[in-house]
This record gives C-alpha cells, sequence and structure tokens, in this order.
C-alpha cells in the first residue's frame, strides 16, 4: 500500500468536510427529538412521523415527482436528438450557433431563465391562449429546456467517443439510417441517455428559481413548499424532509456516475 | 456466369499449350470486368485524394491496393462500399452503375480495419446483423449463420461478446459477418494489420481459401507489401492518389516500372546513370554510383541523354572476394556492415564510388565456404537480366 503524503490526506479531509459538513449536520438534526431546531434533544424519528401527516408536504412532494419525472423523459428525448444532430451532422451552417445555444441553459442565472419562460408563457397566452394560466404543464416545459441541454451535452460527448466506423459498418450490412439508430447507436449509447434521465430528473426534483417563476396557484413544488416553510422559521419537519431530498437526489447522482462507468467500458471494448 | 465461362471458353480455343488454359481474366482479350473504376477522382476540398482513377477488376480476382499512408487507397475503398461519392467519374459494379445507391443498397460488403464489432451483440448477433435486414425468416438466418461460424471456425463461441475474443477470433467473427451476406464483391481493410505475425500468415492462407471456395471477388487495401504479395492475384501501387503500376505480385517485384514501386515493393539499389550505348534488345548505362558501365539484357524507351536509374534487388547480386570470370556487371566494395539473419545474412557493402549498397546472400552451407569479414574487399557480380532499367 503506497503511503499518503500528509498534504494530501489533510486537503481531502478539508475539502470533504467543507462539502459536507453542512449536510452531516442537518441528517443529524432531522432526528432531533426537540421542538426547538437548534438544541439537540435527544435521536427521534418523530420529525420524519410528523412530515408523512403534512398533506401540503406529501401533495407537493408527489407534484415535484411527476414534474420530474415528465420532464426528464421528454429533456431525454429532445436532448439526444440534439446531441445527435451535434455530434453526426457534420459541418452545417449555425453549427457553432446552435452548440453554443444548447449549453445556455447550463451557464445562465436560474432567474434569467425563469424570467424570461414567464415572459414568453405571458406573451404566448395572450397571442394564442395557450398555455392558459401557469401551473404543472408551464413547470414541465420550463424544466425540460434547461434539462435537454444537460442531455445533449452528456450525449453529443458520448457520441464523440463512439467509434463512426460502427455506424457505416450497420450501414454496410444493409441498415438504413433510421433503423440504425434504434439498432446500434442508441443501444450504444444507452447508459449515456439513463445517466441524462437521472440527471435531469434530480436538477427538476431540486429546482426551486425556475420554478417560482412558472408555476402558478395551487401547484407548488418541494422547494417551494420547503422555502416558504423556512421563510416563516425552520421546522425539525424541513430537517426530515431535506434529508429525504438529500438520499433521492443522491441515488439519481450515484446511478447516473454508475451509468457513465458502463458506457467507458462499454466503448472501452471496441478496442 | 454464363457469359465468363463463355469468354474464357474462347480465350482458350486458339491457344492449346496448358499454361493458355489457366489464363488469367485480365490477360484475356475482350473478358468483361466485373468492377469497373472509371476515371473517378474525389477531392476533399483542394485536397485531391484520388486522381483520376480507372481500373478493371475481373470475377474471382483478390486484387490489392498497396500504397502508403495517404495514398488515397482507403479514400477509393470507401467510394466503392458508398460511404463517399465520387468528386467525378462512374463506378460500375457487374454492369450496374453505383452512383446514387446507398452503403445498404450496395451487393458489397466491406471487413473494416478496426473490424467494427457490434459490442453489445453477441457473436452471432454480430453475423446475423446483415440477414435480418434483409427481412430472411428466422431459420434461415440460424442456419447461414452457423454454417458461416463453422466455416470460420467459432462455431462454439456463438454466444460470446466481441470483448470475450481475442484479436484473432474478432477478426473471424468480421470476415464471416461479411461474407454471410453472399457479398458480389468484398472490401478488406487492411485485414491482417492488428494480428500478430504467426497469426497472420495462417489467416493469409485461410483468407486465399475462403476466398476460391466462396468464389467471391475480393478487393483489399493494405500498406504491408509482403501481405499484398502473399494474397493477391494482382496489385495496384498506389502512390499521391494515383495508380502507379497494376501487375501480378511477380511482376511487381520483378519489373517495377517506376522508381517508387521498386523502392516501396520490398528493397532496392538504385545506381543513377545514363545511356551511353541504347540497341532495341539490350542498354549499357553509365553509372557514377556504380563507378562502372552497366549492362541490361532489355530495351528502353528514353531521349538520349536521359537521366534512368539501374535497379538491383539485394539478393540478385553474388558477393565474392574471389575476382569473378564476368566482366560486365562487376563493381568493387569494402564490406562495412555484416547482418547475419539465419536464413540469410545482409552486408553493407561500400563501392569505391562511395554508394553503399545493400545486399543479401542466402547461407546454403552451414560454413564451409568463403567466411566474408568486415572491411574485406570483395566483388559484387550479377547477371544481365537480374537488374531493371527505370526511366521514372
Amino acid at each position: 500500500m503506497k503511503r499518503r503524503s500528509i498534504f494530501l490526506t489533510t486537503s481531502a479531509t478539508l475539502g470533504f468536510i467543507f462539502l459536507y459538513a453542512p449536510m452531516i449536520a442537518l441528517v443529524v438534526y432531522s432526528f432531533n427529538k426537540s421542538k426547538l431546531v437548534t438544541v439537540w434533544g435527544g435521536w427521534s424519528l418523530k420529525w420524519y412521523g410528523e412530515l408523512f401527516r403534512n398533506e401540503q408536504i406529501i401533495d407537493a412532494a408527489l407534484l415535484s415527482f411527476k414534474i420530474a419525472f415528465i420532464s426528464a423523459s421528454v429533456a431525454v428525448i429532445l436532448g439526444t436528438m440534439a446531441g445527435f444532430v451535434l455530434s453526426r451532422f457534420g459541418r452545417f451552417r449555425g453549427k457553432m450557433v446552435l452548440s453554443g445555444w444548447i449549453s445556455a441553459p447550463l451557464v445562465m442565472p436560474e432567474v434569467i431563465t425563469g424570467l424570461s419562460l414567464l415572459l414568453l408563457f405571458v406573451a404566448m397566452e395572450g397571442m394564442f391562449g395557450w398555455p392558459s394560466g401557469r401551473g404543472t404543464g408551464t413547470i414541465i416545459i420550463a424544466h425540460v429546456t434547461f434539462c435537454m441541454a444537460y442531455v445533449a451535452v452528456i450525449v453529443q460527448s458520448r457520441l464523440s467517443q463512439l467509434d463512426e466506423t460502427l455506424e457505416e459498418a450497420a450501414m454496410d450490412l444493409g441498415a438504413k439510417p433510421s433503423s440504425l439508430f434504434f439498432l446500434i447507436t442508441m443501444p450504444l449509447i444507452m447508459p449515456a441517455i439513463i445517466s441524462g434521465w437521472l440527471l435531469s430528473f434530480t436538477l427538476s426534483l431540486d429546482d426551486l428559481v425556475i420554478a417560482s417563476f412558472v408555476s402558478g396557484p395551487g401547484n407548488s413544488t418541494l422547494p417551494m413548499v420547503i422555502f416558504s416553510k423556512v421563510r416563516l422559521g425552520v421546522s425539525p419537519e424541513v430537517n426530515a424532509l431535506a434529508t429525504l431530498m438529500i438520499a433521492v437526489v443522491a441515488i439519481g447522482v450515484i446511478g447516473a456516475m454508475y451509468q457513465m462507468r458502463r458506457q467507458s467500458k462499454l466503448l472501452a471494448t471496441e478496442e | 456466369m454464363t457469359s465468363t465461362q463463355n469468354i474464357e471458353q474462347h480465350g482458350v480455343a486458339p491457344v492449346s499449350s496448358e499454361a493458355a488454359v489457366n489464363l488469367p481474366l485480365w490477360k484475356q482479350d475482350g473478358a468483361k470486368p466485373f468492377l469497373q473504376i472509371e476515371n473517378v477522382t474525389k477531392k476533399f476540398g483542394e485536397f485531391t485524394a484520388v486522381d483520376n482513377i480507372s481500373l478493371d477488376i475481373y470475377k474471382n480476382e483478390l486484387f490489392c491496393l498497396l500504397g502508403g499512408s495517404g495514398s488515397g487507397k482507403s479514400t477509393l475503398l470507401r467510394m466503392l462500399a458508398g460511404f463517399e461519392s465520387p468528386t467525378s467519374g462512374r463506378i460500375i459494379v457487374d454492369g450496374v452503375d453505383m452512383a446514387g445507391i446507398p452503403p445498404w443498397k450496395r451487393p458489397i460488403n466491406m471487413m473494416f480495419q478496426s473490424y467494427a464489432l457490434f459490442p453489445h451483440l453477441t457473436v452471432e448477433q454480430n453475423v446475423a446483423f446483415g440477414l435480418k435486414r434483409e427481412g430472411l425468416d428466422r431459420s434461415e438466418v440460424k442456419q447461414r449463420v452457423a454454417k458461416m461460424l463453422d466455416m470460420v471456425q467459432l462455431g462454439h463461441l456463438g454466444k460470446r461478446k466481441p470483448s470475450q475474443l481475442s484479436g484473432g477470433q474478432r477478426q473471424r467473427v468480421a470476415l464471416a459477418r461479411s461474407l454471410v451476406k453472399r457479398p458480389k464483391l468484398l472490401l478488406l481493410d487492411e485485414p491482417l494489420g492488428a494480428l500478430d505475425k504467426k497469426l497472420r500468415e495462417e489467416t493469409q492462407f485461410e483468407l486465399i481459401n475462403i476466398q476460391e471456395e466462396l468464389g467471391v471477388t475480393f478487393v483489399v487495401v493494405t500498406h504491408d507489401q509482403e501481405e499484398a504479395m502473399t494474397l493477391a492475384t494482382r496489385i495496384g501501387v498506389m502512390n499521391h492518389g494515383v495508380i502507379v503500376q497494376t501487375a501480378e505480385p511477380h511482376d511487381v517485384y520483378e519489373y517495377p516500372n517506376s522508381r517508387f514501386v521498386a523502392e516501396f515493393v520490398g528493397s532496392v539499389n538504385l545506381f543513377e546513370g545514363k545511356v551511353i550505348e541504347d540497341q532495341p534488345d539490350s542498354v549499357r548505362i553509365k553509372s557514377k554510383d556504380a563507378g562502372a558501365i552497366l549492362y541490361v539484357n532489355h530495351g528502353i524507351s528514353c531521349a538520349p541523354n536521359q537521366k534512368v536509374h539501374v535497379a538491383l534487388r539485394p539478393e540478385k547480386a553474388r558477393i565474392s572476394k574471389q575476382k569473378p570470370d564476368q566482366t560486365e556487371n562487376c563493381i568493387k566494395g569494402i564490406v562495412e556492415e555484416i547482418a547475419y539473419m539465419g536464413s540469410l545474412s545482409v552486408y553493407r557493402v561500400r563501392l569505391t564510388s562511395g554508394k553503399e549498397v545493400r545486399i543479401t546472400q542466402p547461407n546454403i552451407t552451414r560454413g564451409a565456404g568463403e567466411r566474408l569479414t568486415w572491411n574485406d574487399e570483395v566483388y559484387l557480380f550479377w547477371d544481365v537480366d537480374s537488374s531493371v532499367v527505370l526511366t521514372s
């Protein structure tokens, strides 16, 4: 076993403490018996129980999951198409612009994305009468917009690693371009697609700012409910809820990473 | 099929000797080529990858396109497969113009240099892929796949994934996959490139057997002259997008038509010189390089005083400390280096003119004969028909 220097060990430890100490505190305090958030009163699962009796929170959670599921699925389809075009269409007029646009939502401040979508929805409602009012539908559209950018980037990078002769070989053996995609390309980038879906799912689940802009009355997502509750004072219930969300998001991200590793292995075997 | 038989019979009729019966198609007048490449040019922007190539390839040939990287051989192959379309010119396979026919509709299959096996499919599924696209029914697909895998001796590995196979096995899967559709024309891109030496030799002969058994026309692209020599019925040597010489392997080696071919195929000693005596059936060339007048027993066509090269293969000359009887084509030098390679020895000899010459000699005896050593003064000599004059 190689001995690691003290410097490396310390920096790793410090880094991890910096990243995870707040979350660990939150998780520990979610098991607090005391009603006061900052005072430790011994271990208890009481607040988890409270949480599942709180209908407002349960409804918001269900809504959030529904939105995350639908937006992730739509974003995967659109994002895969965009990524495919970017990596396979060769050089075409406006490719630079398109790839710039695709990644814009990744760097755009959420407030701006949210605000611009809100303006668009309001303008469209005025012109075509659709979407009539804001609610679940508009949140989904908004989430698809920024999630699809992530999917497109992941898919594009995987496709660029994919040996193009595989697709040529399939064509050579009689596969038309339409069936080629479903028979060869899609199975080979499946891990990237799955990890894109998982990432989109967690991003949509996390989002507060954009959802706040484009949601309507009675359509509060989970982060919105948490935020409004926190503004009235942090309750131990919120700690429990936050712990559960950390768990869900962690599972999503770990799943995405696992899929990416599987992808690299799949591509490595082509050699 | 009948037309080729007619042509064969027609070609045989006037001559009755044994050799003429086996006269290959490309030597018969009026034989119909199976693959016609007519004035094909391919440009990528300003760069001309393939420059006005015309080539006829006949049925059952195993034609090798030999050339270095960037010679345009792969581009030509990709145009045959349909992945690139010619900037100008026509490609005709079995009488059908391939222009506008996409790769998935061509009666042509290709074996890729990287093999391009589908990593998510098993060996059987890889081989079956092409047949399923034809919409054949399951039992036939199964039967043909099994037969093909048996032929390449992989019947027992059908359920494996490509990643679980060795390099040689993958190569055979790729071959099986490209042959199972019974293409009229099979293209092979550096088929043996990724194999080690021993496996290459085995596979070379296997390829020839398969080709003869199935009667498919093969076009092979390679940069390896040894591979081209052993496999090919004919070789087309390519350089800068042009075919420099098309000939049978023996002729490419013994009668190269240019310095490029002579140097690319095998190794060669070149002596620069000027023609001083030009007879219809022989020439004398005064060469400063050789420090002698060289005599070659074939006529050449060239302008007076044109600079020419005499090409001498390393194994064609003999080397000895004794002065030989012959006076023609005999030059003196000093042994600079010796490499003993078992079956043969390689000598590097510096001539009095200062030029270095490479000579190989088979080690026929176990050392009873004359032993040469460093700095020995030696005579190099060769027969009048052993060297070739190159005018370009």
